[in-house]
């Protein structure tokens, strides 16, 4: 496979084949990404919690996440179109349409005729920009992330260098465009893979329901083989058009040696539901900054995340509900289960604007240590500027308790098979929300699998 | 042959105070035995320690069942090995169905492979609802008990129905009864009694711990022992209970010179 690397020069030749704003727009990010200094863990806020928080205080020389990380190791993929298709395993008849993308290139797609009948658009982002591009134009980085995104912690906010990368360099990752009224009831399936070592994948997610619509998409990501060092900066933008009803699920499984950076926001218009479940297990570090936009009155959105760490795997969420319009609604619940030495940081923020009276918005974050050497920060936040709201956040983190284990192991279970259920049972607030059954069977297999690794 | 439980000369210390010092009981399958004694007497750290808590360290002594050391075993070793604790104070598992847990805990005591198990060591499922469904009817408890989570948001004499419904479950050869009558309204003593002496038979030995003869109209036990500062000072038959009633401690304390 060819590669190229993150320069201007590689920049001009991906740009070569796309029209000339799309070049311009590449362009600008890449200013921005080169005027952008390399996060400092720190000096800069907003990257505090991106590094080992038990060591940070006592081994300032000690090289450890982000400082060992370098951009120029990972190469992006040259697209040239479809390579060879893959074996992924999904039930024909429960899926409206499936994509395959490896390495940053497609490999699979296939509609099947109720998207097609419906004049539902599903299509990888590259082919998708030639045959849409006025709806590339109008949504892609323009109004969910765009570089003026930014990483917030308290008061300071900052322009996130990997976005600007992202903007740069972005390829793979597939368009949907959901028709006004058109609902699709059975789910689509995304399959987005990095098999290489060194491999940068920079895929995209956008997802546009016209107002009316429903759809549901089930995307995974996942490394193919559990050494090859990876880097993945990737961005999802999710339109929920007014009255709208959309599911995104996304089920990052990148091994245990793949940088991972990435924003996804959501907007919300008048009256839509947004259904968003997050589940992470994979990683070296993860740097995610999550936002949804209740855009619209009456907008609704559930927000449910996951996660199971191990290893020295590091998770750093920051999680935005911006509540613009009045009488909208969100509702956060995110879970995380820490094995070994992995750590996470939490950070969620509620925001209620001045516009936004009669809001409900709720907000939690639970972690579950499973060992002494984890780590777990957790800082929930709210910021309320209107009135007739509703609000509730909380945090907790505890290590596993002895008790539970002692009535379960007095029962005639092993710790392990005491450990295992106490752990399912710690996810079952999440998981009973998740509307799909076959969603909720793959992420207990990978629970499983979690468990029982060392 | 019926298998017992012996206990001698124990010591179990909770965060370095000692708290059982020098207890001597036995306990064979088919005998009724009643444990009684004052609030902080002890009884419950003799019931966690016999089912191996990690927190009531045993200082010295010893429990032997059926010839094996279950001092040396891990507490799911020793439900295998049959005995039960019903809990004074079950702890609540949240996410965990009751009916999800029991699978798991009744495959594991009667042993992976046991006969009709499937592939993942679990008794078949039809099985097991069936068995569950019986004993949940004989308990008077509701269908919908089985799909609630462990413990988390029950009623206090839920909770005791659910020790009972795991005891009926697990078949153990020697059950300890911790509290299991308190907290519960007159019917619901009745119903666990009840429940309790349909299992009872050669098969099971039975140490009920309380306060209230009230359970033990039901369940008669041949053997009362009295526990007063960590030790059994008194052993006696059912008349122990009614002199108890009568007088209360205060004379067991002064004839055995203990200080209230
Ligand atoms: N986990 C624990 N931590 C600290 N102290 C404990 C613990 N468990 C028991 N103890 C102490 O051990 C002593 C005996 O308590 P235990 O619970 O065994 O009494 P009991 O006889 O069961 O009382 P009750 O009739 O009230 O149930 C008490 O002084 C109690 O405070
Ligand atoms: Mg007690």
């Amino acid at each position: 496979m060819q590669k190229g690397d993150f320069s201007k020069e590689f920049l001009e030749k991906i740009a070569a084949t796309e029209p000339q704003w799309m070049r311009e727009k590449r362009l600008e990010a890449y200013a921005l990404y080169e005027s952008l200094p390399m996060p400092h863990t720190t000096k800069d806020d907003v990257w505090r919690r991106t590094v080992d928080m038990r060591t940070q205080d006592y081994w300032r020389r000690t090289r450890r996440h982000l400082r060992s990380f370098a951009v120029d190791r990972y190469h992006p993929s040259v697209p040239n179109g479809a390579v060879s298709p893959e074996d992924v395993d999904y039930n024909e008849a429960e899926t409206a349409g499936v994509l395959v993308q490896v390495d940053g290139q497609r490999q699979h797609t296939s509609d099947s005729e109720i998207l097609k009948e419906k004049g539902v658009y599903f299509a990888d982002l590259h082919t998708a920009l030639q045959a849409q591009p006025e709806l590339f134009r109008s949504y892609f980085m323009n109004k969910a992330v765009t570089l003026e995104t930014a990483l917030k912690s308290g008061n300071i906010a900052q322009r996130n260098k990997f976005d600007a990368l992202h903007g740069a360099f972005w390829q793979g990752g597939y368009l949907l465009h959901v028709p006004k009224g058109v609902r699709v009831e059975v789910p689509l399936r995304v399959y987005i893979r990095m098999s290489e070592a060194e491999q940068a994948d920079l895929s995209h997610t956008l997802i546009i329901a016209e107002e009316g619509s429903q759809v549901v998409v089930l995307e995974d990501n996942l490394s193919t083989t559990p050494d090859a060092s990876g880097f993945h900066s990737g961005a999802v933008e999710i339109f929920a058009g007014q009255n709208a009803n959309v599911t995104y699920v996304q089920v990052q499984r990148w091994n245990r040696h793949v940088w991972n950076f990435a924003s996804h926001r959501a907007m919300v218009a008048r009256d839509a539901q947004l259904c968003w479940v997050t589940a992470m297990f994979g990683g070296r570090l993860n740097k995610i900054n999550q936002a949804v936009v209740l855009e619209g009155a009456g907008g609704n959105a559930k927000m449910l995340g996951l996660a199971f760490t191990d290893a020295r795997q590091h998770l750093d969420v920051s999680t935005a509900q911006e509540h613009v319009s009045p009488h909208t609604f969100s509702d956060l619940l995110y879970r995380t289960v820490l094995k070994d030495r992995a750590q996470s940081a939490w950070g969620g923020n509620i925001y209620v604007y001045p516009s936004a009276n009669h809001t409900d918005a709720y907000q939690k974050n639970d972690n579950l240590l499973l060992s002494e050497r984890a780590h777990a920060d957790t800082l929930p936040g709210l910021e309320i500027q209107a009135h007739e709201v509703r609000c509730t956040h909380g945090a907790t983190a505890g290590k596993i308790d002895a008790e539970q284990v002692f009535y379960l192991m007095s029962r005639g279970l092993s710790y392990t098979e005491a450990e295992k259920l106490i752990v399912e049972g710690f996810f079952e607030p999440v998981m009973e929300r998740i509307p799909l059954e076959s969603v909720r069977e793959e992420l207990n297999t990978s629970i499983t699998r979690k468990l029982v690794t060392s | 042959m019926s298998k017992d439980l012996t206990i001698k000369d124990l010591h179990i210390s909770v965060q370095g105070n000692p708290i059982i010092k020098g207890l001597n009981l036995s306990v064979q399958q088919g005998e009724i035995h009643a444990l009684m004694g004052p609030n902080g007497s002890g009884k419950s750290t003799l019931a966690k320690g016999l089912m191996g808590h990690p927190l009531y360290e045993v200082d010295s002594g010893e429990v032997i069942f059926d010839g094996v050391d279950v001092l040396e075993l891990e507490p799911n070793e020793r439900a295998k090995l049959g005995l039960f604790l019903a809990f004074q104070y079950p702890t609540a598992i949240p996410g965990v169905s009751l009916a999800n847990f029991l699978r798991l805990a009744v495959s594991a005591v009667r042993g992976k492979g046991a006969n009709g198990s499937e592939k993942d060591g679990l008794i078949p499922m039809r099985e097991f609802r069936r068995e569950l469904r019986e004993k949940m009817q004989q308990l008077g408890v509701d269908d919908s008990f089985a799909r609630r989570y462990l413990n988390d948001g029950f009623s206090g004499g839920e909770m005791k129905r659910a020790e009972i419904l795991q005891l009926a479950m697990l078949e153990p050869k020697i059950a300890i009864l911790d509290e299991t009558d308190s907290g519960l309204d007159i019917d619901a003593v009745r119903i666990v009694g009840e429940s309790v002496s349909q299992l009872i038979g050669p098969d099971l030995g039975v140490l009920i711990i309380t306060h209230y003869p009230r359970l033990l109209d039901y369940i008669r036990p041949q053997f009362v022992h009295i526990l007063l500062d960590g030790r059994v000072v008194e052993s006696g038959g059912w008349e122990l209970t009614q002199v108890l009633e009568a007088e209360g401690y205060d004379p067991i304390r002064e004839k055995h010179g203990i200080d209230e």
